[in-house]
């Protein structure tokens, strides 16, 4: 069974933080939810895998219960 | 009140115990004359059993009410004998468009597969439904009693037999019996009187139901709407009827008053604003409804077997009430006859409660789900929706993600402890417990389908395209084995060795498309057991007599019945 990918995957992980944070630029707060919204979509689709995508979903949830563990990682 | 439909008025006849004085004990008694409540009756009278069947009204449904009758449906309809004046009159779809706000943001086609006797499903109307399994009911005068107007105002629910007390404009009676059915709707009175309790969800939304005649033509599709411009924040669902009639059902909110929603001077403007001003129309039936998902914990109390709404409710999107009120009556009839007839012990009748708390469950999770993409219950999740709905018309993947009712599909039993012996390799959609697949055969000479060789009884499909050498042997043991199970019959796949064609109670079918064949993976010598509802029991690469003599023990119930009693008083503290 194939596993969510929590090792560095990107191939330029600077690239990327940076068209993120670009994406996001100069946008009100609720376009840039709209945005987000798209994303998570757009990249679920592409993962597809149900229990990769909710392994995802189970450690962002828990991310936001436990803030120290979650960024101690 | 409608102008395309007229009810009809059944005759209150006085029943003969008012006059005996005594009190009848019958083997069932079924009270609900719905779609649950007749179809049990039918398919019990197909088992040989006789049912008295008590209603409190004198007509069928008033109003449209449930409209999608599944393909599974059909099918059990087909095998209890009326389907055909369903197909005919049914209005049989597969385009439907999805709009957001003033855009259509897709289209689909369901291209449902081929080589099916039964279509996806139809639309067709409670009244009608009912009205054909009434006229079917008829034609089993020595089976089944239909009492109109005959209310169960008392029940006695013990171990080993129910009393109940019926209510009529003559007086009251009372009746006994060994298995009473209930199907009263959600509303169930009986389970109110034994303090049973059906659980779940209420949703916090109103919605308004408005049948209408198009003066006009309009194209035979599903609409849906989400968030139009006629109908803001709201979403609106139109569907085609028979007789010309749409369905359009509109969402209203939690606070609207369904008073003044039901008005026709309210209900006009509505879908005039949505079919547009030039668009002529009557306006047939109108109705305002909640709904809930909910179940109860146990489907059985001692005697007493609950079916369909009663027993069973899921929100409207995605036709699940009725279509799994037909699905519950399949499982359970044939169990109950074998129970009844002392061919099985009382333990398979409890697998109706495990196999159907199953169906339940899948069917309130996907009308649950539908429920929750049409109604989002947060900002964020009405985000989520609007930016799928965005996505969609662009994008095929975000389509997939678009639920505006999920079309209802059979209910595999996974996990059951009937199910039987399984092979590697053979189509995971036959795996035990599943509904048998139709497909295009020939019976002597005429084109026939797969599904009518199956029913009432268990069938064991056998691939008999052998040699003669291969051949001889199986059919002495399988001769051995009819003449020990006398509840089972043989469909052979031919050509056959006349080794098999000589079996007893056998017939032979020709795969005229190849279908039966891809469909099952069979092979030659290989082969299915299926249940009397149809669905798969077991099935075999070589099929031996004694494999089928386990796998027919299992399908009954045998090894259960050791425990049986233990199980049995569990469920009744807990009920």
């Amino acid at each position: 069974m194939s596993r969510l990918e929590l090792n560095p995957n990107f191939t330029d992980p600077d690239a990327f933080y940076a068209a993120l944070t670009e994406t996001h630029r100069e946008r009100s707060e609720e376009q840039i939810e709209r945005i987000n919204a798209r994303l998570i979509l757009l990249l679920a689709n592409h993962v597809g895998d149900q229990a990769v995508l909710e392994e995802a979903l189970t450690i962002a949830g828990r991310a936001e219960e436990r803030p120290a563990q979650a960024t101690a990682r | 009140m409608p102008n395309t439909y007229k009810n009809p008025v059944y005759p209150y006849r006085r029943p003969p115990e008012l006059d005996s004085g005594e009190v009848r004990h019958c083997p069932v008694v079924i009270v609900g004359a719905g779609p649950s409540g007749l179809a049990a009756a039918i398919d019990l009278a197909r088992q040989g059993i006789e049912s008295v069947v008590l209603d409190d009204n004198n007509t069928v449904s008033v109003g449209s009410r449930a409209l999608c009758f599944a393909k599974r449906t059909l099918e059990v309809v087909d095998r209890l004998g009326c389907v055909e004046p369903m197909l005919e009159k049914g209005v049989t779809w597969q385009h439907g468009r999805v709009f957001f706000q003033e855009r259509e943001v897709y289209d689909f086609n369901l291209l449902p597969e081929e080589g099916h006797r039964i279509p996806a499903f139809i639309n067709l109307q409670q009244y009608y439904f009912e009205e054909y399994l009434v006229n079917r009911i008829h034609e089993f005068p020595a089976h089944i009693d239909l009492r109109w107007e005959q209310k169960v105002v008392e029940v006695d629910a013990q171990p080993d037999r129910t009393a109940i007390t019926v209510s009529t404009r003559d007086g009251d009676y009372r009746l006994t019996c060994d298995y009473l059915l209930v199907a009263d709707g959600a509303n169930s009175k009986i389970r109110d009187m034994l303090g049973l309790e059906s659980r779940g969800q209420v949703f916090q939304d109103r919605f308004l139901i408005a049948d209408v005649v198009m003066k006009a033509d309009f194209p035979t599709e599903r609409w849906f709407w989400f968030d139009p411009p006629f109908h803001p924040n709201q979403s609106v669902l139109l569907h085609k009827e028979p007789d010309n009639v749409w369905r359009i059902d509109f969402q209203l909110g939690w606070d609207a008053d369904p008073e003044e929603e039901k008005k026709e001077e309210n209900i006009r403007p509505r879908v005039q604003a949505m079919l547009g001003e030039e668009v002529e129309f009557e306006l047939e039936w109108a109705s305002v409804y909640t709904f809930r998902c909910r179940k109860m914990d146990s489907f059985i109390h001692h005697g007493v077997v609950f079916m369909g709404d009663a027993a069973h409710q899921v929100s409207p999107f995605g036709a699940r009430g009725a279509n799994g009120a037909l699905q519950g009556v399949d499982n359970l009839v044939w169990k109950l006859a074998r129970v009844l007839k002392g061919q099985a012990p009382a333990a398979l009748l409890a697998t109706y409660d495990d196999e159907r708390q199953h169906g339940a469950a899948e069917n309130i999770l996907n009308s649950t789900r539908a429920t929750d993409f049409i109604t989002p219950k947060s900002r964020v999740s009405r985000l989520f929706r609007d930016v799928t709905l965005e996505l969609a018309e662009h994008y095929p993947f975000a389509r997939s993600l678009v639920n505006s009712g999920r079309l209802s599909m059979p209910c595999r039993y996974d996990g059951s402890p009937l199910n039987g012996a399984d092979v590697e390799g053979a189509p995971r959609e036959l795996r035990p417990g599943s509904p048998a697949k139709d497909a295009p055969v020939r019976l002597s000479g005429e084109a026939a389908w797969l599904l009518n060789q199956f029913g009432d009884r268990f069938a064991l499909l056998l691939d008999g395209r052998m040699d003669e050498a291969s051949a001889a042997p199986l059919a002495a043991e399988l001769d051995a084995l009819l003449a020990r199970q006398p509840d089972l019959d043989a469909v052979i796949i031919g050509p056959a060795p006349d080794a098999l064609t000589a079996l007893p109670r056998s017939r032979v079918v020709e795969d005229s498309e190849g279908l039966v064949g891809s469909r099952y993976g069979l092979t030659p010598g290989g082969g299915y057991l299926l249940r009397p509802d149809q669905h798969v029991a077991a099935r075999w690469h070589a099929v031996t007599a004694a494999g089928v003599d386990e796998a027919l023990a299992r399908a009954l119930g045998t090894h259960l019945a050791a425990n049986a009693t233990t199980t049995q008083g569990g469920r009744h503290v807990s009920a």
